[in-house]
């Protein structure tokens, strides 16, 4: 499973301002928890408060690099602002993100074919997020077909079902399961599935959040998602995830499996 | 159309372990045994490399064997009661590239021999022959852990292997290799959850993970062999895939678990049957070592010349490429 840190983002308080000082120790902080706790990739957004966000992503990428080697999620809802980053970026990037618009798959897919970057699609359009898990599929196929006639490599691409949160649409969590095991059908080898998590739990109750958050990721698992955005910090839900990891097969037991997970 | 096989990729290699230190290392010997290394399935060419291939460490012990059958005997009858002159015959007459001295005469039944004269007799074999040793206990986990520290010691920086930590009982053994600078085995009962959980508990002491062997224990043919077979395939399935803690070559003990065999012990007169025992001893040792090889096994601690001479055979036709 590929866990994908998602603290530095400038949504939260201490990114965001620590953006705002250019206080790199906090970034490189945040980054080197991150993959300590099991990060194989950093997500990375400037916020919807950075005044110039492209030169506050150029910024984060150097940042972080200076401090950790780990590969980096490029998290903008604008082309150019993800391009600022991938034009730094020294390991395999991925692309956050790209919807089933059409003039948003023409500027990603060639971006990310350019950079040899990876490419998260989010199966929406600027219509909104699907009601059900048939509308989901439909936008998969279209993305799908899109990086196929693009030429992108679908091993690089991670559809996202897209959570709702659980307060506001209750319903939506079974139809985001089913689609994570119908993605799987679209193509051969199955295009990889990514999960948002936090969006779950947006809302509830602040103590109830870990446990909706670990026990939706568990459920998604069962499912065959192949990797999620995540706060890598939480230690009952990495302890979660490499659980249902050992349940479903992934690796060998042994008395000690969740150190023997963390030392790999 | 030509039918196109499918080949796996893997993504993780075993480790490689080294045997024996050199006089430019630190040691005093003359040669040195490479071990792992694999990035495929054994002898899958096509999907990955095998940069070493298995060894076999000819098998001696401190004290005249006591429950070896005359056949296994005959080759070293008049040196039996001296490995020193027996590791001279395996390395000279056998061309042993690698011994396995089991310090068997230190256990409570077999004599109770002092740590200090287990550690001579590791020095004395060190002395008479050039080629890198593997050092066992007896297997009383109270007086290995008196006896194998000063055996350590007295082989510092010779980089031998040393043998087996347990889970019940790694602690003593762990430091010790740590100090002198050895290699040292991990032991599990035929129980891969077991063998992962050795390695992370010696790991965790601070060992290099470069120098751990398994020891999967195995069942000699007839005896449970299908079930280490495919303990051994499972872990090494697991450590092509990324399993860190399960990438450390195995090392198997062909020799003491065939020669328990009824067929590889029981006389002619016994079972006319099945045919002269100089011929079917040795060969239940070589079929064994050849099933052993076949999943992976790195090192093959073994007995009857004859038998070695069968792997060794078997071995270089195996890494033969094409």
């Amino acid at each position: 499973m590929l866990v994908i840190g998602e603290r530095i983002n400038g949504m939260f308080k201490d990114v965001g301002k620590a953006i705002a000082d250019k206080d790199k120790a906090v970034i490189q902080r945040l980054a080197k928890e991150q993959v300590a706790a099991g990060a194989g990739m950093l997500d990375i957004n400037v916020g919807p408060a950075a005044v110039d966000a492209a030169g506050a992503m150029k910024w984060l990428v150097e940042t972080i690099q200076e401090a950790q080697d780990v590969p980096l999620s490029l998290d903008s809802t604008k082309p150019q602002v993800i391009e600022a980053g991938l034009k730094l970026a020294k390991a395999k990037a991925m692309i956050n993100s790209t919807t089933a618009d059409k003039e948003k798959l023409d500027v990603l897919i060639p971006m990310a074919k350019q950079y040899g970057a990876g490419l998260i699609g989010l199966t929406m359009d600027k219509k909104g997020i699907p009601r059900d898990k048939n509308q989901r599929s439909e936008f998969a196929a279209q993305i799908v077909t899109a990086c196929m006639e693009g030429g992108l490599n679908l091993a690089d691409l991670y559809l996202d079902p897209i959570i709702l949160p659980v307060n506001v649409a209750q319903a939506q969590a079974t139809q985001v399961l089913e689609s994570i095991r119908e993605f799987r059908l679209l193509s051969g080898p199955p295009p990889k599935t990514v999960v948002g998590l936090s969006n779950v739990s947006q809302g509830t109750e602040k103590e109830k959040k870990s446990l909706i958050n670990r026990t939706f990721l568990v459920m998604a698992q069962a499912c065959g998602l192949e990797a999620a955005i995540l706060d890598p910090l939480d230690k009952e839900l990495m302890d979660g995830l490499i659980t249902a990891e050992l349940l479903l097969n992934k690796h060998i037991y042994c008395a000690s499996y969740l150190d023997a997970y963390r030392k790999k | 159309m030509g039918v196109e096989l499918v080949k796996e990729k893997w993504s993780n290699a075993i480790n490689t372990v080294t045997i024996g230190a050199t006089k430019e290392e630190g040691g005093t010997r003359t040669s040195k045994v490479t071990v792992g290394g694999a990035s495929t399935l054994p002898y899958l060419f096509g999907e990955g490399d095998m940069p070493n291939k298995p060894v076999v460490a000819m098998e001696i012990l401190d004290i005249e064997p006591v429950d070896w059958p005359a056949v296994l005997k005959e080759p070293f009858k008049d040196v039996l009661n001296n490995p020193v002159e027996w590791a001279k015959r395996c390395v000279n007459e056998y061309k042993a590239k690698l011994l396995c001295l089991k310090l068997q005469g230190i256990h409570p039944d077999f004599g109770d021999a002092s740590a200090d004269k287990a550690a001579a007799c590791v020095k004395s074999i060190l002395e008479a022959v050039g080629v890198p040793l593997i050092v066992l206990g007896c297997g009383d986990d109270q007086k290995d852990n008196l006896v194998l520290p000063k055996c350590s010691e007295a082989a510092k920086d010779e980089n031998c292997l040393f043998g087996d930590a347990t889970e019940k009982n790694y602690k003593t053994l762990t430091a010790a290799c740590l100090a002198d600078g050895h290699n040292i085995i991990g032991e599990s009962p035929i129980d891969i959850n077991i063998a992962k959980q050795v390695n992370i508990l010696i790991s965790d002491m601070g060992f290099d993970v470069n120098k751990i062997v398994i020891n999967p224990t195995i069942g000699a043919l007839g005896y449970g062999m299908e079930y280490a077979y495919s303990i051994m395939e499972r872990a090494r399935l697991a450590a092509l895939i990324g399993d860190k803690m399960l990438s450390m070559p195995f090392i198997c003990f062909v020799g003491q678990e065939a020669w328990r065999a009824k067929e590889a012990k029981a006389s002619a007169s016994e079972h006319p049957e099945w045919g002269p025992q100089a011929q079917r001893g040795p060969v239940w040792e070589a079929t064994t070592a050849v099933s052993v090889v076949l999943c992976g096994a790195d090192i093959l601690v073994m007995r009857h010349p004859k038998a070695v001479e069968i792997i060794r055979g078997t071995i270089e036709s195996l890494m033969k490429k094409g």
